[in-house]
């Protein structure tokens, strides 16, 4: 895994953390028929914070994340999301998702729709917003993802960090307050993940509150104001990168750092 | 520095014709086409120099003489003094109601089967597990005779509706009858009628068209198109302004107001099926050999639809659904705007040859004595004849036209429904 991800200069006067509280995880189980995936989940997200979740394959990171969305729907406990509390309500789920985007591993972009199309799909259809205004809205974060000569064209025709950075502005479309991210360099070939971290690191800038699933150590110590360890489901260790990296407090940490850091 | 050079200049050998990458295709095509005209010519040949030594020629004349033989279910009006060439109308009219039917049950019921064997619950999936694989694991033709023999075995007979202790007794008020010789189902009747036009006189190829029906039509179709004013009246306003207004009362209004007053305007009413002697009479009689064929060929093909359409959704990548779903836009938002999209253009192209297959398929009709093209022009009429060669090489070319039409039709619809990727 890279160690260091970005060269540029990061900005970090609008990074700050506000007392708001924009996600609270409270006693959080989920099980997958009888096997445990989460135990006992405590997690408080205050606004504007920048969170790394590391851990190994398997551990329930994405099903963590998930859950925030209602993606997947946990068994026990609370999960507030912006003071609403997740519950079948389909209103809930509605408001909730209107309020927390999602990037995945493999972009999920819809092929069938433009570039332009796959961000003015929701924002026309959930938000009722007139076609015109979508359409500007859309160019303006396909703009800022640096795409917009690529508006007309399919998925298909995009290289992957290019489509990546338009699943990012698909979300950004639907103005979330809370951006969750799943392994979003994964899929990715080397030269085209710094391309995709960069646009990450504007969003922090810009006081994004985000939640990243990410094996980028080298972003985790540059953007994140906190690491969040997981194994097996259960959330090991947790504190500010430079102590996390420097400092692991439990053998399961360690060996996990050693593995991915490769010393 | 350049210098010029020729490309090195290859001697062309003969072997190269079949070792080469560049001429071996071109090569296969021209032995195969000569080997095809060869043996076209033989057989066409052979078959001219034993039909003279047999003393026949190919001749349509035996067209224009009387079929004297009866068709008990048909469109058009037909007596057995009508002409071979009427004849094999009708039977083209029973071989296409049949196809058309059929299709169309067959893709309802294969859609819906389809998207249920996908179900959550598990009684419903197995259920339909069940139902495809018996169906699509049995030749069709067994289902047709099965179907027609239920029928006739359990139904009541006609006369089991009659006197006082009737052992039977219509259903829904009174208005359908199930028998072993076939359903009696209500008729349109209009007691203001504008009439018929008659086309092509008295000819073999006659046949009327009711004004009320086209009235109907006429009526109905310009419903449809406000409506379809309406829905684009809704887009542009939901483009806007982002609201999209509440139509569906307006567009359903639109049709159905103007509709029903053309039919009061006409004094529709219905005309019941009744018990006169020993069977009944008015109504619409649907044969049982109709029926039979109309629901083995569904089934059975609805069958092989529900795989189709299954797999197609199942080729949607859950992760559409996903991120559908986490930009907030409900199950039925997605399932509309996202999946059938993408499945579509997965699921017409096998649609298509299944429509094909029921549509031949519907040549077994002769198994229940439904007199289909094959079953009047591939039949009676070659056997009366002895017209072998005419008869199946005119067959040939109606069910080559109607299968080109259908994938005609099909293949306008995929290519305005497929995936634009570069
Ligand atoms: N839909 C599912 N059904 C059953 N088990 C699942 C499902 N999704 C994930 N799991 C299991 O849950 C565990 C955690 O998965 P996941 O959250 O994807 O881990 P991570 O993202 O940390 O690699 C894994 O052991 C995985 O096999
Ligand atoms: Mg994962």
């Amino acid at each position: 895994m890279s160690e260091l991800t970005t060269d540029r200069q990061i900005d970090r006067s609008k990074m700050t953390v506000s007392d708001e509280i924009a996600v609270e995880i409270i006693n959080m189980n989920k099980w997958y028929g009888t096997f445990h995936v989460l135990r006992d989940i405590n997690l408080t997200v205050n606004s504007g914070e920048r969170i790394v979740i590391a851990g190994p394959s398997g551990s329930g990171k994405s099903t963590l994340i998930r859950c925030i969305n209602r993606l997947e729907e946990h068994q026990s406990g609370k999960i507030i999301v912006d003071g609403t509390e997740l519950s079948s309500d389909l209103k809930n789920i509605d408001k909730i998702r209107s309020d927390v985007g999602m990037c995945f591993q493999h972009f999920n972009l819809f092929p069938h729709l433009t570039i332009l199309e796959n961000c003015t799909l929701a924002p026309i259809w959930v938000r009722k917003t007139p076609r015109k205004e979508a359409i500007d809205t859309a160019m303006h974060f396909l703009e800022k993802v640096r795409i917009p000569d690529q508006a007309n064209k399919y998925p298909g025709q995009l290289s992957g960090g290019q489509q990546q950075r338009v699943a990012i502005a698909r979300s950004l479309c639907m103005r979330p307050r809370i951006m969750l991210f799943d392994e979003p360099t994964s899929a990715l070939d080397p030269e085209m993940i710094k391309e995709v971290l960069d646009t990450m690191i504007e969003l922090a800038e810009e006081g994004m509150t985000m939640l990243c699933v990410t094996h980028e150590m080298g972003f985790a110590r540059q953007v994140a104001n906190r690491v969040i360890f997981m194994d097996q489901g259960q959330i090991v260790e947790q504190n500010e990168p430079e102590e996390f990296f420097n400092n692991p407090k439990s053998e399961r940490t360690k060996l996990f750092l050693s593995q991915i850091l490769g010393h | 520095m350049t210098t010029i050079t020729d490309p090195p200049k290859q001697q062309f050998r003969l072997s190269m014709l079949i070792y080469d990458t560049r001429y071996r295709s071109a090569t296969i095509q021209v032995v195969a086409l000569i080997a095809f005209m060869l043996l076209a010519a033989w057989l066409i040949d052979n078959t001219a120099r034993n039909m003279m030594l047999l003393g026949k020629t190919i001749n349509f004349g035996f067209f224009g003489e009387p079929a004297s033989y009866d068709i008990n279910q048909r469109l058009l009006d037909y007596t057995s003094r009508d002409t071979h060439l009427r004849a094999a109308l009708i039977g083209l009219l029973n071989t296409l109601v049949v196809a058309i039917l059929g299709c169309a049950t067959a893709t309802a019921v294969g859609v819906l089967v389809g998207v249920l064997r996908l179900s959550h619950n598990w009684l419903i999936a197995r259920l339909m597990t069940i139902y495809v694989e018996m169906f699509r694991n049995v030749p069709v033709l067994l289902w047709i005779v099965f179907i027609m023999a239920i029928m006739i075995e359990t139904l009541p007979a006609p006369s089991a509706f009659r006197g006082d202790n009737a052992t039977a007794s219509m259903l829904l008020g009174d208005t359908v009858a199930l028998t072993n010789r076939g359903i009696y189902i209500p008729e349109a009747l209009f007691s203001r009628s504008l009439g018929d036009i008659h086309f092509f006189g008295a000819s073999s190829l006659r046949f009327d068209v009711s004004l009320d029906l086209i009235a109907f039509l006429i009526v109905l179709g310009a419903g449809l198109w406000a409506s379809h004013r309406i829905k684009r009246r809704a887009d542009r306003m939901q483009e806007e302004t982002g609201n999209r207004p509440t139509t569906w009362y307006l567009r359903v209004g639109v049709v159905l107001v103007p509709v029903v007053i053309l039919l009061v305007a006409l004094g529709f009413h219905l005309g019941y099926p009744e018990l006169k002697g020993f069977n009944f009479s008015g109504g619409t009689h649907l044969r049982n050999s109709l029926i039979a064929l109309w629901l083995a060929l569904s089934l059975y093909t609805a069958a092989f639809i529900a795989e189709i359409v299954r797999a197609g959704i199942l080729a949607i990548s859950n992760g559409q659904t996903e991120a559908a779903a986490a930009l907030g836009l409900r199950p039925g938002r997605v399932m509309r705007l996202v999946i059938l999209p993408q499945a579509l253009r997965v699921i017409v192209p096998p649609l298509i040859s299944q429509y094909l297959n029921l549509t031949k398929n519907s040549s077994l009709a002769i198994a229940v004595g439904y007199m289909d093209i094959t079953g009047t022009l591939g039949g009676i009429t070659m056997n009366q004849t002895g017209k072998e060669l005419e008869c199946v090489l005119l067959l040939m070319l109606i069910y080559l036209i109607i299968s080109l039409s259908i994938s005609g039709v099909m293949n306008w619809y995929n290519e305005s429904v497929k995936l634009k990727e570069r």
